[in-house]
């Protein structure tokens, strides 16, 4: 079985944001950069259904910049067998992402596909989604946990009240929430071997996809710091003020 | 809780545009070495030892190691699980050779490793960090079967090593080892003795211990002369990583010490231990020497280790602790009171850190550079040179790196105020652990006579001259480049005094070794702070030159790190390169007004 895992280069969890002068969008330039935390998770389960003799293959798929070349190399090193950048220096929406990895998964034809259920830059928990439409395969979202059967898996998912089990026909799409699994660090000799892994590079334009923006950003602002609190001297002032300040009750 | 960050940004700048790799490619661990290839290594190594080392420090040390009855040691609670990864991550062979499964990278990389590991969490570092040392003596010295039968196991981690040479009666003489190895007429020998201060001497991190052990075969001559080194392995070893019978060695105790708590200090007894002779009969002091020089740079790496890991929190302390206002006014008149950060005497002793850490961290890559060309180079001349410079250096970096790397964690402690004497804050560690790396592989005051009474005058003093060349040529050569010029005329001065200060030694210490005895310290800190100051210069030069480029490429994110070296290098030419002329006054000063007081009026 043949296993597609998406990674996307975002700016490290550590590195604390910050909004460029002219509101433009967040500053990007000399910051650390790193393969976005969900998105490790579904290397991590990639690799563990690999070892456990699930799948055969891993194909890592990147869209971004050439750095995006790194994000994969670090997949690599963490036990995908091959890499694929689709390069771009444009800003990628859910739906533009979403139409190159339907392409790749049209030339590759993967079981399955992994992905993080969302990136920490943009939070947009869009593209799995999407992608399960355009292909019209089954989703599994949110994941908790998976386990492959034959021709099937069943992922267990995060929801609101509690833990939900949905059992998918392959080829079918996941992605993972943060409990998952536990991302390994990557060893000496298999960041050694990542090296001569082959990585493909591919465009959207030779995929044939435009990837021009639907969405317009019309300011980007820091949140606002946090105010003063206030402290109240009974219940009743405190449900007082829920209600009328507040206005949560 | 004090945190860590592995400087990695200094150390890629180092490794790309200080010191670039692609000159070092006719080495075989250069062969595959790529900036992509040490990014990523390096990455990896921040990260394992932020994430898995460093959360284990405090409560290592309160912990520390247990002593139980039968003499088994349990190390503090998660060292093991942090060891496992380390071993798990190949990290343990990074620089040895793939013959014997090390991944056979530079010994560099293995150094800068080395730096993130003891900053993360020294005492647990130094239970790899002491393998790699038994490791390098056994790939030196070893049969082909011993390494046949150890290294696998030891490269991989599976088992650690150790090295004995300290005796209760014997320290720094060696001579005075009373260790004895009897014949047992199969080819191995009957090791009695008893050592003492053996750190990492027994644990529960590993299947097996092979412990190096100095000692002196019966009827061997007395003194250095008549001192063996032998393979004493906890459990006897089979190939393929197997162990076998336990063998007569037991921890006798632990030492309740300073600092470094998380580290088993043992003493360890040999009851007719069977143990296997590494090299020849009474060549062991040669044997242990071959490797003191990679050893003793470990050290000094752990002082500028601690430095900077002490350095990065009292940053962030004076960045964060609001108290009182800046003498020119208040700088942020919203808050309560200003950061300290805002105080001239706050940022100087911030900066004597941060300086002394930029230039120690330059000047442990480069001589590890040399440590590489001198394992690995097949031009005699190169090899030579970089033996040279290792053999010149090593004390230096040994003993001033760790004499300014312990006060460095007691500036940084100061900048806590009465907070820094309080465990939680964490800091009071980094003193505490600190300290030793004065001690202990040769103390301080050693390693100054081993540079001046061996270091300097060896070979009519090769390598000093070339250092002196060195020094002088890159001040030529770049007079006029805007990194350096400003600092040409200071650095000339302190190399002025550096060379008077060795010539005075020629004219005076030849007939009277107490005038090198007595001037011994400051000439070492003297050296020191001329290559603190050359190396200073090297990353004002590559920042320069970096920052043109961004300037000339309008790319303003790119000129913020570089104008801070900049401002660093400046901070060290302006105000801790002047203290050779104070060096250079004490050592002309001569050994008579120390010599003068009776032994008994002290």
């Amino acid at each position: 079985m043949k296993l597609l895992v998406c990674v996307k280069r975002v700016v490290d969890f550590n590195v604390k944001i910050r909004v460029k002068p002219d509101g433009s969008g967040v500053e990007l330039a000399n910051i650390k950069m790193s393969m976005n935390p969900f998105d490790e998770i579904a290397v991590e389960e990639a690799v563990r259904l690999k070892e456990q003799g699930k799948v055969t293959e891993i194909v890592a798929v990147s869209i971004g910049p050439q750095q995006a070349g790194e994000t994969i190399r670090t997949a690599l090193a963490m036990g995908a067998d091959r890499g694929i950048l689709v390069k771009t220096d444009a800003t990628v929406e859910p739906l533009a992402v979403a139409k190159i990895l339907a392409k790749v998964v049209e030339q590759e034809k993967p079981d399955l596909v992994i992905m993080g259920k969302q990136a920490i830059d943009d939070d947009a928990n869009q593209t799995g989604q999407m992608l399960a439409a355009l292909l019209g395969w089954p989703q599994g979202t949110f994941a908790f946990k998976v386990a492959v059967g034959e021709g099937s898996i069943d992922v267990t998912r995060e929801v609101d009240g509690g833990l939900q089990t949905v059992g998918l026909k392959l080829p079918a799409i996941v992605t993972t929430d943060l409990r998952l699994n536990e991302p390994r660090y990557a060893s000496l000799p298999n960041i050694m071997k990542a090296k001569k892994k082959p990585l493909d590079e591919t465009s959207p334009e030779t995929l044939g996809i435009d990837v021009s923006p639907r969405l317009k950003v019309i300011k980007t602002v820091e949140p606002g710091g946090r105010k003063a609190g206030v402290k109240v001297g009974s219940v009743a002032e405190l449900v007082q003020k829920l209600k009328v300040e507040a206005g949560v009750l | 809780m004090p945190s860590y960050k592995a400087p990695l940004d200094d150390v890629l700048f180092l490794i790309n545009d200080v010191f670039p790799l692609d000159g070092y490619n006719h080495l075989d661990a250069f062969a595959e070495v790529t900036p992509e290839l040490a990014g990523a290594v390096l990455t990896e190594a921040a990260r394992i030892t932020e994430e898995a080392f460093a959360p284990l420090n405090a409560t290592g040390d309160r912990q520390g190691c247990r002593r139980d009855s039968a003499g088994s040691v349990r190390t503090p609670e998660g060292f093991a699980e942090a060891y496992g990864a380390f071993v798990k991550g190949g990290w343990v062979g990074l620089a040895t050779p793939p013959d014997y499964g090390g991944q056979g990278l530079p010994y560099t990389f293995a150094a800068i490793v080395n730096e993130f590991a003891s900053s993360a969490n020294m005492a647990l570092a130094m239970y790899p960090g002491l393998t790699q040392g038994a490791i390098a003596a056994i790939l030196l010295h070893g049969t082909a079967e011993q390494k046949a039968l150890y290294l696998p196991p030891m490269v991989s981690g599976a088992w650690t090593g150790t090295m004995n040479l300290t005796e209760p009666q014997c320290g720094t003489d060696l001579g005075l080892i009373r260790t004895k190895a009897e014949r047992k007429g199969d080819g191995t020998y009957a090791i009695t003795g008893t050592k003492i201060f053996i750190s990492a001497g027994e644990h529960d991190l590993a299947g097996n211990i092979v412990h190096l052990v100095l000692a002196r075969v019966e009827g061997a001559p007395s003194g250095t002369k008549g001192l063996s080194l032998f393979i004493v392995p906890k459990f006897m070893a089979a190939n393929g990583g197997v162990r076998g019978a336990r063998n007569r060695v037991s921890c006798g105790s632990i030492e309740d010490k300073m600092g470094i708590h998380g580290n088993a200090t043992c003493v360890m007894n040999y009851e007719g231990a069977t143990g296997w002779l590494l090299g020849e009969e009474n060549r062991g002091l040669n044997a242990m020497f071959t490797m003191m020089n990679e050893a003793r740079l470990g050290v000094g790496i752990q002082g500028l280790a601690l430095s900077e890991v002490a350095y990065q929190n009292a940053a962030t302390y004076a960045r964060e602790r609001l108290q009182g206002r800046a003498l020119t006014g208040a700088a942020f008149p919203a808050q309560a009171a200003d950061p300290i950060i805002v105080h001239p005497d706050v940022r100087r002793t911030l900066l004597s850190i941060k300086a002394f850490n930029a230039a120690a961290r330059a000047l442990v890559v480069w001589t590890s550079l040399k440590a590489d060309v001198a394992r690995q180079a097949t031009d005699e001349a190169e090899r030579q040179a970089a033996e040279d410079h290792l053999g010149l250096l090593t004390p230096v970096i040994k003993g001033v790196l760790t004499d300014i790397g312990f006060d460095n964690t007691v500036k940084a402690q100061q900048m806590f105020g009465g907070h820094g004497y309080i465990v939680e804050t964490g800091v009071e560690q980094f003193v505490r652990d600190a300290r030793i790396a004065m001690l202990y592989e040769g103390a301080n005051g050693i390693q100054a006579i081993d540079l001046v009474g061996r270091k300097l005058p060896r070979d009519a003093g090769r390598a000093m001259l070339a250092f002196f060349a060195e020094v002088s040529g890159f001040l030529k050569e770049n007079a006029a480049h805007d990194g350096v010029q400003p600092y040409v005329a200071g650095m000339k001065t302190a190399l002025d005094h550096l060379q008077d200060a060795s010539m005075w030694f020629m004219r005076n210490a030849l007939g009277k070794p107490d005038n090198a005895g007595a001037g011994s310290t400051d000439y070492m800190h003297l050296f020191g702070l001329v290559a603190l100051g050359y190396m200073s210069l090297r990353i004002a030069k590559a920042a320069a030159d970096k920052l043109a480029a961004a300037r000339a490429a309008n790319d303003d994110s790119a000129t913020g790190p570089m104008e801070a070296r900049l401002t660093t290098t400046r901070f060290f030419m302006e105000r801790m390169l002047p203290e050779t002329a104070v060096r250079l006054n004490r050592v002309t000063a001569g050994a008579e007004g120390i010599m003068a007081m009776p032994a008994e009026m002290f």
